[in-house]
């Protein structure tokens, strides 16, 4: 479904990220780990299209599409989600009528027809009961006002919505207390199938006590230094990152 | 260089002004002969008297210190129109359930009966006692060019009048509609009164058809009685050939409430929106909302003014605005806050985006506070998109100009959800998604 090839990219001449592998299949999770500034978040904003990042080198096919020739909604209309670190608060916007746009949008563009009002409800309520994300946020503005948890569950309410092929998740976990971490967790779990696929961003461990993924990938200084099961993130608890830092030196 | 440059426009000027006080000095020197009561041909002389001291502002006033007007009367405007009016509609108010009048090129056409609301020609009722009690009384000619023009010459409006205790149970819908055949000056006179613990929501709109220029210098005046409640709302999406110079003059009793909708959207080459409230009793209470949203080459000036004379007050104020292209925009809000006015609460917010580098906007927010025990503030932004949201939104799978658009809607939310009535708002907000359409694109 997704294959990186030897990504390079960085901001303003300096780069972040040196040559990233990566190749995830439908029906998989992968948990892409690491210490701070060893390129996670950035690797997520370079898949969605972020256009501060300067791509340098390599490819990403998406669906057997070059992946980095597509504008940032097109990436989204192919079925890529990113779920925001730090999802934008946009007063004025209605989260209702931001998720119809985005769902017809992305309709239009596969050439099926606007969703009918009546489905779009439907559809709204079973979504919303199912990431137990509270009614009433549904029809506020989009994230305004909303504390740190809620707008991570709006994240999750919003990737239930428009049903993508891959989601990102960029740090969905930090900051969130146990229940709110149970109940994204919930919500991720219910939505995966054998045709969907996603990779979770995260510093903690925690996370993936509650979404188990195949994969365990650990990122550091630019590149994936270390790949394995989920026994990778339980070693990564408790010895912390320092071991994994040497080869990544050594390698280099 | 310059010294030329300035003679050739100062001669350019004056033979425009020329011409205009040519038909405008003949029509009045028709006027004069022509019987009217006294005091009315008082009050037009004064005016005419007002305007001719100064001539058509220019931008050494310093209340046009950024909006040239000379260059948009450079048109062979005629004063009378040629084609009578029929036509479409730029302004789809069709779900709106309201009385409606219709002004062609200046002249009522369509009066309605309402129970409650008594509305006639002006020119009809230009001998009534209320006319004489209340037209151009509480303008400031000496000091408002185009507005003592208007009274000096204008031909016809309404006279609109809400008895005592009498809540209209529609809005009234006033439609300006244009279609002239050649370039045409008019000069239409609005007076509303909403009699004590009265109320009305009154709603302008301008329609226009036809290629031909045309320059509308437009006073209302409102007086809002005591206890009464006036919605008053102003919308214009006329296209590029049409200018427009308003004076909109409110007086408000004690206890009184009035609300302002002005909504200025892409088209009109120059659109000037003057807006005084002067507040003569306490306990008022006064909203001003105003959003324009421009492109091309519009010029759009909006001031206005907020007079507390007296204590006990509140008037809040917010204006929006965003514009692209090389579109220009000015916003100069003045409140005043004279020595009795003591505890006045007065708020003013004028908040702006620009989408092109070469937009620009001169905003002035002023407040002059005499009284010493006053709630006030006032401030001004600008900004331009904010790319996060942009990105935000595009990463769900909105397109750029969707997403442009939502932005703007989000923007501009502040000030239209301040419209209680529905169908105007839903009719504004379709609007400016249709004009903003035509502007991302150049964007």
């Amino acid at each position: 479904m997704l294959s990186i090839k030897n990504l390079q990219a960085g901001i303003d001449g300096k780069q972040i990220l040196k040559g990233i592998n990566l190749e995830v299949n439908a029906g998989e999770v992968h948990a892409i780990m690491g210490p701070n500034g060893s390129g996670k978040s950035s690797l997520a904003s370079v898949l969605a299209g972020r256009e501060t990042y300067e791509v340098t080198g390599g490819e990403v096919i998406f669906d057997g599409k070059n992946l980095l020739d597509l504008s940032v909604e097109d990436r989204a209309r192919e079925g890529l989600f990113l779920a925001f670190q730090y999802p934008i608060e946009i007063p004025g916007v209605s989260n209702i009528n931001f998720l119809r746009t985005a769902l017809n949008e992305i309709r239009a563009y596969r050439q099926e027809p606007p969703m009918d009002a009546k489905e779009f409800l439907r559809m709204t309520k079973e979504k919303q009961q199912l990431v137990e994300f509270d009614a009433k946020l549904v029809n506020r503005s989009l994230n305004e006002g909303f504390s740190g948890g809620e707008k991570k569950r709006n994240e999750i309410f919003q990737l239930a919505m428009l049903e993508p092929k891959l989601a990102i998740l960029d740090e969905t976990d930090s900051g969130l207390d146990i229940d709110a971490l149970r109940i994204v967790s919930n919500g991720v779990n219910k939505l995966r199938s054998d045709k969907n696929a996603f990779v979770v961003i995260t510093h903690y461990q925690r996370l993936l006590e509650y979404i188990v993924p195949d994969f365990v990938h650990v990122l550091y200084n630019g590149r994936i230094v270390k790949s394995g099961t989920k026994e990778l993130a339980l070693e990564l608890e408790e010895r912390g990152y320092d071991w994994i830092k040497e080869p990544a030196y050594s390698n280099s | 260089m310059i010294g030329s440059r300035n003679r050739h426009i100062l001669t350019a000027n004056m033979i425009i002004t020329t011409t205009l006080y040519d038909q405008l000095s003949a029509q009045y020197a028709e006027r004069e002969t022509a019987t009217a009561e006294p005091w009315l041909s008082r009050l037009r002389a004064n005016a005419f008297a007002s305007f001719t001291a100064n001539g058509f502002p220019t931008t050494k006033n310093e209340e046009w210190r950024f909006t040239n007007v000379t260059p948009y009367l450079k048109e062979a405007y005629q004063l009378q129109p040629a084609a009578p009016a029929n036509g479409g509609s730029a302004i789809d108010l069709s779900a709106l359930d309201a009385y409606e009048v219709v002004i062609n090129n200046g002249i009522p056409v369509e009066l309605p009966v309402a129970k409650g609301l008594s509305i006639h020609s002006l020119k009809e009722a230009a001998n009534s006692p209320i006319v004489q009690q209340y037209l151009g009384q509480s303008i400031n000619l000496s000091q408002q060019g185009f507005a003592a023009l208007n009274t000096a010459l204008f031909t016809d409006g309404l006279l609109i009048e809400v008895d005592k205790n009498a809540s209209i149970d529609k809005p009234l819908l006033i439609t300006h509609h244009y279609n002239a055949a050649w370039p045409f000056f008019a000069q239409p006179r609005l007076l509303l009164i909403a009699q004590r613990s009265s109320k009305l929501s009154v709603i302008e709109r301008y329609v226009v058809d036809g290629q031909a220029a045309l320059f509308v210098n437009g006073v209302t005046e409102c007086v809002v009685a005591e206890n009464a409640q006036l919605d008053h709302y102003h919308i214009q999406a006329t296209p590029t050939n049409f200018h427009l110079v308003n004076f909109t003059q409110v007086s408000q009793k004690a206890d009184s409430l009035y609300n302002n909708h002005t909504y200025t959207l892409p088209g009109a080459s120059l659109v000037r929106n003057n807006l005084h409230l002067d507040l003569q009793a306490s306990n008022t209470e006064s909203h001003l909302f105003g959003l324009y949203l421009a492109g091309g080459s519009q010029l759009v000036d909006n001031h206005t003014l907020v007079n507390h004379a007296n204590p006990h007050c509140y008037s809040n104020e917010l204006y929006k605005g965003v514009l692209a292209d090389s579109a220009r925009a000015v916003f100069n809000g003045k409140i005043m806050v004279q020595l009795d006015a003591q505890k006045t609460n007065a708020f003013q917010q004028n908040n702006n985006m620009l989408l092109s580098d070469k937009a620009v906007v001169d905003s002035k927010p002023q407040l002059e506070i005499f009284a010493d025990d006053v709630k006030c503030s006032h401030g001004s932004t600008l900004g331009s998109f904010d790319e996060n949201a942009l990105f935000y939104l595009k990463a769900r799978g909105i397109g750029e100009d969707s997403a442009r658009n939502m932005l703007v809607k989000a923007f501009a939310f502040d000030v239209t959800q301040q419209m209680p009535i529905a169908a105007v708002r839903d009719c504004v907000e379709a609007l400016i998604t249709q004009k903003m359409e035509s502007l991302y694109d150049r964007v």
